[in-house]
């Protein structure tokens, strides 16, 4: 079980927390402006790296915040966490 | 009683002024306090104590500890009763009942040996080809297999024991309480860090238990009393003993399980019968020592074939002898260490045998030496002999290194053969850690390599077996991960002092060869019954990879998961392959390190309280009038409220009646509630929902959907503009929380820029709903200080009011179809609300109404729930296409735009009546013609079903496909499941009132 670094409330365990999917992905701006194939991206389509990679997850259990953690899917290594809009530092550069 | 006559007469870790009777197969014997099922079992002359799982073979105690393949018994009887344990960690206890397994009629005549004669007969692999024609009779044959083979039975009566949970958190976490773990675990506590020390054993020292050390000057175990003192005195030491780390995992999560009255007949009333630990630690010490590994010969399942280092600490720590005479068989300087215990025991030995043709290193010889004992190097056990248990032992010459035997065969009578191929690091912990691992050609054993987690192993763990410097490494590993923890270990460290031999190099030997024309079973896992020709017969059968291997053969699966027989298995793979064992690898190591009961993982999450239970604010008077209550998710929820002498359905009807007729009354508490706020709350709500909010007047309600990305629904509900910036949200009780996550989620990681927040409310608000024709007259009584007329209160309208002094929030909404009211109130006032709205309906003759009658009364009105919107619709398939904005985005929007959701086809909700007064059936498929052949054309399902007393018939709503087409046309629901096909005739969703008149009145 995953130790998750809140930005807000410090590690906790991952019980606390709901996963959100792939951080990488943005909502188009104007999604009546976008083709179909990249809505269909948008809605459907992830990567599936394997080492490091940018998630969400939700704090459902704790401060019910959205954060970004970027961990190793490889490994489980999490290697940082930051509130949205952020960057998350992870010292890997 | 029986004498106990491989009792030695002093000596051991005993009690001899304890005696402890105890049952083994339904004969009495005694022991003493500080044995084992096993020691106890082997001190009265018991040396068979169970049959094999495949072939049925004669089995006795092979090991000491963990590692044990073959004595698994059953423990306890009745409702206690527990199956597959080793021998060799139960604890005697007074009383203790225990029998052996997989044996018919028994232990020592047994049907099942049948198998042994037809071995020939049943290779590996044997079930696999043999009964897997023709198609499907594995499912025939697999129930006799099953039962042939196997071991212990399951109990089938529910577990009077309790169980705990317990979480924890340490600076350093050392598992493993030997001479390396005791070293680093005083030494990090002397650091001042929080220091947890885990051990398997009843009593500290590990491995110093079963073997006569001297350490500072003293012996062993008086130096392990004197550690075990000061950590006991020390308030940053928290020692677990009966304790087994059992799985580790992400981020140095331990899993340890601790038996805490697994040693006594029955927990006292104030104890759990065992307790789950998981400590998240800074830092880990695995100091969990290394297993004997065997050295594969003939008819080496023979009871009083046993490891080296298990017949010492029977002779040591428990004073048993484990045979009258005895052969030392093998390849290292540690099987001698047996010799000296067993002459100092009082137990001859008649030979050594050697492999290595140098022999032992000068401290070895010197002991044999000394004992007067015959020496055989460069020799090895081919067999050994007898059809009870061992009366001997054959012997030849090795040649070509090991690879061939030569010469004459030599017989040597004995009763018991202590074998020693070398030692295995304890590994699995620093596996599950995902440590790698790598292959160490001397030691011919697997070693940790690379870490992957805040760890280190130390001492024997990592293939350093010498008493002296695992005291040193334990302190290093102490030190270092108090340091990485963040202490500073005191200046003056020093680790104890232990003399070390030198030793001569072990020589690698897995399996001794069979001279030519010599047949017999060389067994390399003993509890799968795994052979070494069978290991042979996969490779030549293609499954060469060793995971391929393993689930071919068997070979280490089971409870000990091959913990005396995995590398040698690797190592006879890797012959046969020409190949390394480094290159051959392992098979994954996973948890559970040893079998933990369910009861534990679960602890007190079972029965009643599997999971927590929600209750409305208004539960107390559900329940003080007798309400049944029904489970809808966690909560609990008031079904229907049935007077004396009516059946469920009869209350039912009579509720939903008087909704119609009179009015109800109904616990709403359970919906979802959120407050939003927030200068852009309402631009907020205009982008979750389909329809517009904007232009939502302060005071008024509105009905929306929420869709998800996809374009299909996630929840319906009403929110309301309580103020300029401030909403009123409610929710579908089971989509409570997926739709506080997906606002939220929006809020913050899409649409920062808005100015809003959410505050669930749920349970600070009780919720009832007033509903029937006579509503507003009961609502005129009841609110004390304001008009609820049309005028100040619209249909779809919002006010605050006060009911029996408390100020509620009144809503006019329904969905029941009749007017109706919510009337809102803080949760701590709910039931004076409650209560006096029903003194205020008494004269209109006010029901409160359950879960049932309240469903009834959407479907008659075709309101939509969860059962229709299930993930796979959109709005348009419930008619409200025309709810959705043209003109501003939404979540989903663009995804209804796609061919499939925008064009159709699509299935539509429809009303469904029963033709021939049956009830239509729950989950039912719609066809054409119930009686065609199969595959039948389903044209849609029926979701939501009731009987209606207002129509007097079964309806049903459902989703159809080109519903227009089939309005007033004659169907079928059909369910093959329950065999009930039931005509039905289509027609629109609302069944009462489809004007909608009714809540506007």
């Amino acid at each position: 079980m995953l130790l998750i670094p809140c930005p807000w409330c410090g590690e906790r365990a991952q019980t606390e927390f709901a996963y959100g999917g792939d951080a990488t992905v943005e909502r188009p701006p104007d999604p009546a402006r976008v083709s179909r194939e990249e809505w269909l991206d948008y809605v459907y389509l992830r990567d599936n790296p394997r080492g490091p990679h940018l998630e969400w997850w939700y704090h459902a259990a704790g401060c019910r915040r959205w954060l970004q953690v970027r961990r190793d899917t490889l490994t489980h290594e999490v290697l940082g966490s930051a509130p949205p809009g952020e960057r998350v530092e992870d010292g890997s550069g | 009683m029986s004498s106990q006559p491989y009792r030695k007469l002093e000596g051991g870790l005993i009690d001899r002024d304890r005696p402890l009777a105890f049952h083994f197969d339904g004969c009495v014997y005694t022991g003493f306090a500080g044995d084992t099922l096993a020691s106890a079992l082997l001190a009265n002359g018991i040396r068979l104590v169970g049959r094999s799982f495949k072939y049925h073979r004669r089995r006795g105690i092979f090991g000491a500890g963990f590692e044990e393949p073959n004595a698994l018994i059953t423990l306890r009887e009745g409702n206690r009763h527990e199956p597959n344990l080793r021998a060799t960690q139960i604890e005697l206890y007074d009383g203790l009942t225990a029998t052996s397994q997989n044996r018919w009629p028994s232990l020592d005549f047994d049907v099942g040996g049948i198998n042994n004669l037809l071995s020939r007969f049943l290779p590996a692999g044997f079930y696999y080809k043999t009964f897997m024609w023709p198609g499907n009779a594995w499912m025939f044959y697999e129930r006799f297999i099953r039962a042939a083979a196997g071991l212990g039975r399951a109990p089938l009566r529910g577990d009077p024991d309790y169980y705990e949970r317990r979480h924890a958190h340490c600076d350093v976490l050392v598992v493993g309480a030997g001479p390396s773990g005791l070293s680093a675990a005083l030494t990090a506590a002397r650091s001042g860090a929080r220091v947890v020390l885990v051990d398997d054993n009843p009593a500290l020292g590990g491995s110093l238990r079963g073997q006569s050390a001297t350490i500072d000057d003293v012996p062993s175990l008086a130096w392990v009393d004197e550690i075990a003192g000061v950590l006991a005195g020390l308030d940053n030491v928290r020692v677990l003993t009966r304790s087994t780390a059992v799985g580790y995992y992400d981020q140095n999560l331990v899993a340890i399980c601790e038996r805490v009255a697994d040693h006594v007949a029955k927990p006292e009333p104030h104890q759990p019968r065992q307790r789950l630990w998981w400590v998240r630690a800074k830092r880990v010490v695995l100091a969990t020592g290394a297993i004997e590994r065997p050295i594969v010969f003939a008819n080496n399942d023979l009871p009083g074939v046993m490891l080296a280092s298990a017949v010492r600490t029977y002779q040591l720590q428990y004073a048993v002898k484990c045979g009258r005479r005895a052969v030392v068989f093998t390849n290292n300087d540690s099987g001698y260490a047996c010799l000296s215990s067993l002459m100092g025991g009082g137990v001859p030995v008649s030979a050594v045998v050697d492999s290595r043709p140098s022999g032992p290193g000068d401290a070895a010889r010197g002991v044999v030496e000394a004992a007067g004992v015959e020496l055989l190097c460069g020799h090895a056990v081919i067999s050994a002999r007898g059809k009870k248990s061992v009366t001997g032992v054959e012997v030849m010459a090795l040649a070509d290194g090991g690879n061939r035997v030569d010469g004459n065969a030599r017989s040597i009578d004995c009763d018991l053969v202590c074998v020693s191929g070398g030692w295995n690091p304890t590994v699995h912990l620093f596996s599950q850690s995902q440590g790698k691992l790598r292959y160490d050609p001397d030691l011919t054993s697997f070693l940790p390599d690379h870490s992957r987690q805040a760890e280190v192993s130390a001492g024997a763990a990592r293939g350093q077996f010498a008493l002296g410097a695992c005291l040193r490494e334990g302190l290093e590993a102490g030190a270092q991960a108090a340091r990485l923890a963040g202490f500073t270990p005191p200046r003056d460290l020093r680790p104890a002092r232990a003399e070390d031999a030198p030793e001569a190099p072990l020589q690698a030997l897995w399996v001794v060869p069979l001279p030519r024309g010599r047949r017999g079973k060389r067994f390399v896992d003993l509890q799968n019954d795994v052979t070494a020709e069978d290991v042979a017969l996969a490779d030549r059968e293609g499954y060469r990879s060793v995971e391929h291997l393993k689930r071919y053969t068997t070979l280490g699966m089971g409870t000990d998961q091959g913990r005396t027989s995995n590398v040698n298995g690797l190592a006879i793979l890797a012959q046969l392959q020409g190949s390394e064992i480094s290159s051959v690898g392992t098979t994954t190591f996973r948890p559970p390190f040893t079998p933990v009961a369910l009861g534990a993982v679960t602890a007190r999450e079972v029965g009643a309280d599997l999971a927590p239970l929600r209750l409305s604010p208004l539960h107390d008077w559900h329940a003080r009038v007798g309400a049944n209550f029904v489970t809808v998710g966690l909560w609990l929820r008031a079904q229907y409220y049935a007077r004396p002498g009516e059946g469920m359905m009869d209350a039912i009807n009579r509720e939903v009646l008087a909704v119609r007729n009179h009015v109800g009354l109904v616990d709403v508490s359970t919906l979802g509630k959120i407050e939003i706020q927030g200068r852009d709350a309402a631009e907020f709500l205009e982008r979750v929902y389909i329809n517009r909010w904007t232009n939502l007047k302060v005071g008024r309600v509105r009905y929306g959907f929420m869709l998800r990305e996809d374009g299909f629904v996630l929840d319906d509900g009403t929110t309301t503009r309580i103020g300029e910036n401030r909403f009123y949200m409610t929710t579908t009780t089971a989509q409570a929380g997926p739709v506080m996550a997906h606002l939220e989620y929006y809020a913050q990681t899409v649409w920062p820029d808005l100015h809003v927040h959410f505050t669930s409310v749920t349970d600070q608000w009780a919720g009832m709903a007033i509903a029937g024709p006579r509503a507003r007259d009961v609502l005129a009584i009841a609110c004390e200080n304001c008009d609820v007329g049309d005028q100040t209160l619209p249909f779809m309208g919002y006010l605050e009011c006060t009911i029996a002094g408390v100020t509620v929030r009144l809503f006019r909404m329904t969905f029941s179809g009749e007017m109706a009211y919510e009337v809102h109130t803080p949760s701590d006032y709910g039931i004076r609300v409650w209560e006096a709205l029903m003194a205020a309906g008494k004269e209109f003759g006010i029901t409160p109404y359950g879960t049932e009658a309240m469903s009834v009364l959407r479907i008659e009105k075709g309101h939509v729930v969860g059962a229709e919107l299930d993930g796979r619709t959109i709005p348009a398939d419930f008619g409200f296409e025309r709810m959705q904005k043209k003109d501003a985005d939404f979540i989903g929007k663009r995804s209804l735009e796609r061919p499939g959701l925008a064009y159709g086809p699509r299935k539509r909700i429809v009303g469904l009546t029963s033709e021939n007064g049956r009830k239509i059936p729950r989950g039912a498929q719609i066809v054409w013609n119930p009686t065609a052949p199969k595959p039948v054309a389903m044209l849609g399902h029926v979701s939501s079903t009731c009987f209606s007393p207002n129509l007097g018939n079964y309806i049903a709503l459902a989703l159809l496909e080109d519903a227009d087409a089939y309005e007033g046309k004659l169907l079928y629901a059909s369910s093959p499941l329950t065999s009930s096909h039931v005509p039905v005739r289509v027609g629109h969703s609302v069944f009462i009132d489809p004007e909608g008149l009714r809540p506007r009145g």
